[in-house]
């Protein structure tokens, strides 16, 4: 079987379970598809989770409630070597990249990282990924009983639900307690469309000038035509946005259709998080800000002007 | 306590990237001590000014110019280094088998290591080493205290981040924003020539790379770069929209 661990928040399964699903359909690798549900009360979830596998496992317990790389490692390798798993696929996540390289070493497999495509021969599976920051397409390949891929969120077309809904069936995990102790948390939740589902995105940078700015032009831009807010690491250093906003190598890997750019200079660590959007455009007043370079359209400019227009001209 | 610091060597993150035949060619590019890692070395050594701990060892794999990264790293202050030397390209699954051999032999109680590789983007050495020496893991940490066999801190997570407490030992990804590293003094340059860097062959650690890579292709999408005149505001909104509703329609 192919063994998706599936994503989901707050009662919903993430569209990233969808792309993953997508990634086992098309890989071409041997097996049912499969999606094990972790954590507590998840039965919405696993309802769901039916309408796109041939199967669903269902490991509802307490012992799973909260993400640990720990534990979420342990069940995803007792359930693979149970059910002799040929690919086990998680999501390119900071937490799945964060407990798959585990699974890898539980099972003894091989690991493809953040994979952007999956296609098999025989028992080889082949994997393209981002290296250099995104600069380069890298191709990797693995042979083994069994494979643990990372499969890069943004990558893989959603799969459609499939007309007779899985079977769903129980299973009991065997985990150990979790050795790191969250002594708190802060999620940061933003009211708008979340980046990694968003269409069109709005990201202001340094450039925008002040936490005020970064309010009335790049928040006021992206509630006029319905986008998501992002933010470069630099503007988070600052303290002006929360942490879930920021795009790049230490933040959220976004492709939306279209990338709007407000005073962002474009550093390479941002470009990684942003370069493969649909369309990206730049509005700065820097000519030479390397943002322009990765631009379809831009406007040598300064925000406190353009931007106002175009929120005017976007209501009109 | 002892701590190991990984450091590995990577082009300057504003390089040129060049790819000749199926993989990217390093000639003539400028290479730096991985700055990810680099934070771990700093951290490293405030832990041991702290008194939290007695020894850092810094740890290479690969190449022999890798030597260059533990002179970094000796100059910044670690006591002495080890370079397995290896022009072979391993996974990170098959190099965390060297590292947790090596952590097991010098008793090493926390490994740093940097939370994703500038070069290959990859975030999975910290948490396969966790995994084969049965340690636990804190990833992404910008915040970081040891307090005899504990370890408290924060780290990004998912949606937001956390404020962590875990037992020693365990393996800790570093990151921007825990510290900032300090720089090697020319008189501590100079003593890091004296220090000890030990060699290791590859072979004595029993490792079989896991991945094959294949190829390798410099990313050229050809943009548009299409510039609007920014002098008057309002045309050159008006223009923008247009283009975006009507030529690349992204927005209704």
């Amino acid at each position: 079987m192919i063994l998706i661990v599936a994503e989901h928040a707050g009662g919903k399964l993430a569209k990233s379970t969808l792309e993953m699903v997508s990634a086992a359909r098309g890989s071409g690798r041997e097996g049912p598809v499969t999606l094990l549900v972790l954590g507590q009360d998840v039965a919405g979830v696993a309802n769901e989770a039916a309408k796109y596998a041939d199967q669903v496992l269902v490991g509802d317990s307490a012992a799973v409630a909260q993400y640990s790389p720990e534990v979420w490692a342990a069940a995803a390798a007792q359930i693979a070597q149970e059910g002799e798993a040929s690919t086990v696929i998680i999501g390119g996540s900071r937490s799945g990249r964060e407990y798959a390289p585990r699974v890898a070493v539980k099972l003894d497999a091989p690991y493809l990282e953040d994979a952007i495509s999956l296609k098999a021969d025989g028992d080889t599976l082949s994997a393209q990924r981002y290296t250099y920051l995104a600069r380069v397409t890298e191709t990797v390949q693995a042979s083994g009983p069994v494979i643990v891929v990372t499969a890069k969120p943004g990558s893989f077309a959603p799969a459609e639900a499939l007309s007779a809904a899985g079977e769903q069936y129980d299973i009991d995990l065997e985990v150990p307690a979790p050795r790191v102790t969250i002594t708190g948390k802060t999620v940061e939740k933003t009211s708008r469309v979340a980046l990694s589902e968003a269409d069109v995105i709005v990201t202001g940078g340094r450039g925008v000038g002040n936490p005020e700015n970064f309010g009335k032009y790049v928040e006021g831009l992206a509630d006029s035509i319905g986008a998501g807010v992002g933010a470069t690491r630099a503007v988070v250093d600052a303290g002006w946005r929360p942490y879930a906003e920021q795009v790049g190598q230490t933040g959220k890997t976004v492709q939306p259709k279209a990338y709007i750019a407000l005073g962002v200079s474009g550093a390479v660590q941002h470009l990684s998080g942003m370069g493969k959007s649909k369309f990206i455009v730049a509005i700065n007043k820097d000519a030479e800000a390397p943002i322009f370079k990765v631009a379809d359209y831009g406007i040598v400019g300064d925000v406190n002007e353009i931007v106002p227009a175009l929120i005017a001209a976007s209501k009109g | 306590m002892k701590i190991l610091t990984l450091v590995r060597q990577v082009p300057d993150a504003e390089a040129r990237v060049k790819v000749t035949g199926t993989s990217v060619d390093l000639d003539g590019t400028t290479l730096v001590i991985d700055g990810m890692d680099e934070y771990g070395v700093e951290e490293a050594l405030r832990l041991r000014e702290a008194g939290a701990a007695t020894e850092v060892v810094a740890l290479a794999i690969g190449p022999k110019r890798s030597e260059d990264a533990l002179r970094t790293a000796l100059a910044m202050g670690a006591d002495r280094a080890v370079h397995v030397e290896t022009d072979e390209r391993l996974d990170a699954v098959a190099l965390s088998k060297v590292v947790a051999q090596i952590a097991q032999t010098e008793g090493a109680s926390l490994i740093l290591v940097g939370g994703q590789e500038a070069d290959w983007d990859s975030q999975a050495l910290g948490a396969a080493t966790a995994e084969r020496l049965g340690w636990p893991q804190l990833t992404w940490t910008n915040e970081l205290k040891v307090e005899g066999d504990t370890v408290t801190g924060r780290h990004d997570v998912d949606e937001g981040n956390e404020s962590f407490s875990a037992p020693l030992p365990a393996v800790v990804t570093t990151q921007q924003g825990l510290n900032e590293p300090r720089y090697p003094t020319l008189p501590n340059i100079m003593k890091a020539k004296k220090k000890e860097l030990r060699k290791d062959s590859l072979d004595q650690y029993g490792v079989q790379a896991s991945v094959r890579y294949v190829n390798a292709e410099i990313q050229s999408r050809a943009r548009m770069n299409r510039m609007i005149d920014g002098k008057d505001a309002q045309a050159a909104a008006a223009e923008l929209l247009n283009l975006l509703r009507n030529e690349a329609k992204v927005l209704a």
